[in-house]
């Protein structure tokens, strides 16, 4: 009963994050999509999401492209011998049957020339080019610049 | 007599040769073990965001946290200082007890862009430090870290910038305590925090 009740919270709770939404392409589910907060436009933003291929082939997420940024690109942080930097990635490998996440110190999407503020609570469209599977709109929700990932009931 | 003699030379010059090579060996493996424990008090003389010169001494009794980094940095950096955030929180009444320092590897950006801002929007306890070229130098050399600005023509502005990313614990007597790693969550942080304070 505790747990039903718990469960129905964070349901509820969790009901209005759009972050939270599932977008499908074949065989690829694509979720949590979500962005921070930035302060002015002038700094870049940046996308994260997790890319699930349950099909038997796979696939790479190749490019995005939104009107929040003029130059949205693939990026990913990598810690060597202690030392950050922040290569592009040409692609992001999705093999088949597994999860790919783009994740703070990791695989992201750098929105560099920013047309407006993320603020808290927005959200804006982004489209996700992949190699075969070809291209999907989804909607990003934009957390608190504190923010370490949505609070989805599915979220583990 | 002359063959003893001869061996008694053999046997001191092996010796010798022995305790050489020991002491070529060991003094620089000893050496190397002994850095992360050895006592160091990095220093800097950096002005904050309103151009007043911040050194260690003013933070005497305090513990600091101290992060390399800059504001146009859309991963590591809003991650690290959210932990850092989130770390001054849950410190409570212990919080005054802890100075956060946010102390940017790209100056001059960072001033146009606006630091005081960019740290107040994580928490207001943040202080930014920016100076210029060698002062930050100086203060990076003095923590051992690493940074570099690299040419990348699809960047904002033309370049990046590649860093050490770890948060640097230093006690109330200036000494360095120990690093945390980029990605050490808030709670252990404040669990090493907690018993020193």
């Amino acid at each position: 009963m505790k747990s039903l009740i718990l469960s129905a919270l964070l349901t509820l709770s969790a009901a209005p994050v759009l972050a939270c939404e599932t977008f499908t392409l074949g065989d690829l589910n694509i979720e949590h999509a979500w962005s921070r907060a930035t302060i002015g436009a002038d700094r870049p933003g940046v996308f994260y999401v997790e890319i699930t291929n349950n099909g038997s082939t796979d696939d790479a997420l190749i490019g995005i492209a939104t009107p929040a940024a003029g130059m949205p690109m693939l990026h990913e942080t990598v810690v060597t011998d202690g030392i950050a930097s922040m290569p592009h990635a040409m692609s992001i490998p999705v093999p088949a049957g597994q999860t790919v996440e783009l994740a703070p110190g990791g695989y992201h999407g750098m929105l560099m020339g920013l047309t407006t503020t993320l603020a808290e609570g927005d959200s804006f469209p982004v489209t996700l080019s992949f190699q075969n599977a070809g291209e999907v709109v989804v909607n990003v929700e934009v957390l608190s610049l504190r923010a370490e990932g949505p609070d989805c009931d599915d979220a583990n | 007599m002359r063959l003893t003699r001869l061996q008694k030379i053999l046997w001191a010059a092996a010796g010798l040769a022995t305790l050489a090579y020991g002491l070529l060996v060991l003094l620089p493996n000893r050496a190397s073990e002994a850095v992360p424990q050895a006592a160091f008090r990095p220093t800097f003389t950096l002005p904050d965001a309103e151009g007043r010169v911040r050194t260690p001494a003013e933070f005497a009794g305090q513990h600091l946290l101290v992060f390399f980094g800059f504001t146009n940095c859309p991963d590591v950096c809003p991650t690290t200082l959210s932990e850092v955030a989130q770390v001054m929180d849950d410190l409570g009444d212990d919080a005054a007890l802890v100075q956060p320092l946010f102390i940017s590897i790209d100056p001059e950006r960072d001033r146009r862009l606006g630091l005081a801002e960019f740290t107040a929007a994580f928490h207001p306890s943040i202080i930014g430090l920016a100076g210029d070229e060698a002062q930050t130098r100086a203060a990076a050399d003095s923590f051992r870290i690493f940074y570099a600005r690299e040419g990348d023509a699809a960047a904002p502005d033309g370049y990046t910038m590649s860093h050490s990313p770890a948060l640097y614990l230093i006690g109330p007597e200036g000494d360095w305590l120990r690093q945390f790693t980029y990605g050490t969550p808030a709670t252990d942080i404040l669990a090493d925090l907690q018993p020193r304070l």
